[in-house]
């Protein structure tokens, strides 16, 4: 009994630090953010950095002195980034990836929806927290933001939970495919490229308007864990539709191939939107979920429910 | 040196984030910085990353003599920078004031006001005078050799 709790606290912790947590999860996402930024060079014609760039930008923040601006408290200053990057390990090791070893328990989507949302929310703080009116204005952004693009995610995850008659993910990953999952997906796919900030949708960190947004006033190891927040934030959201969406493929060792190949489509695809595309404004993104991605929620929703 | 301490001097060779500023330059140098930039010369093969705050930069770019109305700026973004820091400077006008110097509102050469490392000659420099001078302070910054600030003129 209580080698059994041993190996289950051994295995859940092992999902938290290992994989598809802290260690895989950086390891992922330090190459999913070279392959962005590699690749939209070339659409650009340049030749791009080399692969390990995001690794030693991340050291290198580890690395350099942090100063507190005034008029913050260290505990925001330290302890938001702090919080964005421990929910966005949790809500990782929750990701029904294969080869996760933590048990998965009935619920845990409702446990990863608000995990998922942790990042957004310590954006808002942080950028409110740090008095640059830079961060205010990103932070306000991201506000507005986050009520767009959640409307087709949480759909398509509640149309997917619906489906499988299930709230929780291992259930919903091993469900067999139907239209719902074909829906789901795009609305999926709809969302990612707000969800990851990223063109057209880059406007809470618009680098020509706001600076770098709520990030602005943050520098060394508080930097350094909101751009690591950041990457796992990338893995947890691919590996989270890659696990979703392939599940005629879950236990054979293709999976993993299957998982690696979607999961680098889904960046690619986010990469090359946002090489081609400028940005939108945020009436024009916020009009944009509310009308597309409101069609997109009911049709996926429609599809569930009705059958 | 510890392994922790080889890997991050190795890092901040590999990742320097630059903040361009202008302290008064005819805009001469600032068109070869913005082309060092381009698809190009592609400054990000070297890690290079323009970065819109200096409290995220590793390297200040400065062109232009010192002026009057500039200098509390200067002082204001290089304090704001974290360390290690090093200072580009680009063009003759930071070195030597160049064609505007014993003017009244130039005060004179930047070095007399923040330690500058690296000095890229040119009226204005080549592209790719400026990426090598961005190379050689990001090499100064791994072997930890950037110059320290001792007094400031305020």
């Amino acid at each position: 009994m209580i080698t059994s709790l041993f190996h289950s606290v051994a295995g859940d912790l092992a999902a938290l630090l290992i994989w598809p947590g802290l260690v895989g999860g950086a390891l992922l996402g330090w190459l999913y953010l070279w392959l962005m930024r590699k690749l939209t060079a070339r659409l650009q014609g340049r030749q791009g950095p080399p692969f390990y760039q995001p690794f030693f930008d991340f050291i290198k923040l580890l690395g350099k002195e942090t100063l507190l601006p005034a008029g913050i408290s260290p505990v925001l200053f330290y302890g938001l980034p702090l919080a964005s990057l421990v929910a966005t390990l949790f809500a990782l090791a929750l990701v029904p990836a294969p080869g996760n070893p933590l048990r998965s328990f009935p619920g845990d989507l409702v446990v990863l929806l608000f995990l998922l949302e942790v990042p957004a929310l310590c954006e808002v703080l942080a950028g409110f927290a740090a008095r640059s009116p830079y961060g205010q204005v990103g932070a306000a952004r991201e506000a507005m933001m986050s009520l767009a693009y959640n409307l087709p995610l949480l759909s398509a995850l509640i149309a997917l939970a619906a489906g499988a008659g299930s709230f929780s993910l291992s259930v919903m990953a091993a469900a067999p495919v139907s239209w719902v999952h074909l829906v789901a997906a795009l609305a999926f796919c709809l969302s990612l490229p707000a969800r990851l900030k990223s063109n057209p949708f880059s406007i809470p960190n618009a680098e020509q308007e706001v600076v770098a947004g709520a990030h602005t006033e943050f520098n060394g190891l508080p930097l350094a864990l909101l751009e690591l927040s950041h990457a796992l934030e990338l893995v947890v959201m691919v590996s989270l539709f890659a696990a979703l969406f392939l599940s005629p493929l879950a236990g054979s060792p293709l999976a993993w191939v299957a998982y690696l190949l979607v999961c680098l489509a889904l960046v690619v695809f986010v990469t090359v939107i946002g090489a081609a595309t400028a940005r939108f404004k945020l009436h024009q993104a916020f009009g944009f979920y509310w009308s597309w991605g409101a069609a997109a929620a009911i049709l996926v929703l429609a599809v569930a429910l009705i059958r | 040196m510890n392994a922790w301490q080889k890997l991050l001097q190795i890092a901040r060779g590999r990742s320097p984030w630059v903040y361009c500023l202008n302290t008064g330059a005819c805009n001469g140098c600032d068109i070869e910085i913005a082309a060092s930039l381009t698809p190009r010369y592609d400054a990000e093969q070297l890690g290079v990353r323009r970065e819109g705050s200096p409290k995220h930069a590793d390297i200040l770019v400065v062109s232009g003599p010192l002026t009057l109305r500039t200098r509390a700026a200067l002082l204001d973004i290089y304090q704001q920078m974290p360390g290690p820091k090093a200072v580009v400077a680009i063009g003759s006008c930071p070195a030597s004031g160049n064609v505007f110097a014993g003017s009244p509102t130039v005060l004179g050469p930047v070095d007399q006001f923040i330690p500058v490392d690296v000095y890229v000659a040119g009226c204005p420099p080549r592209p790719q005078a400026i990426l090598q001078g961005i190379a050689q302070a990001a090499r100064i910054l791994a072997e930890g050799k950037q110059k320290k600030r001792v007094e400031v003129k305020a």
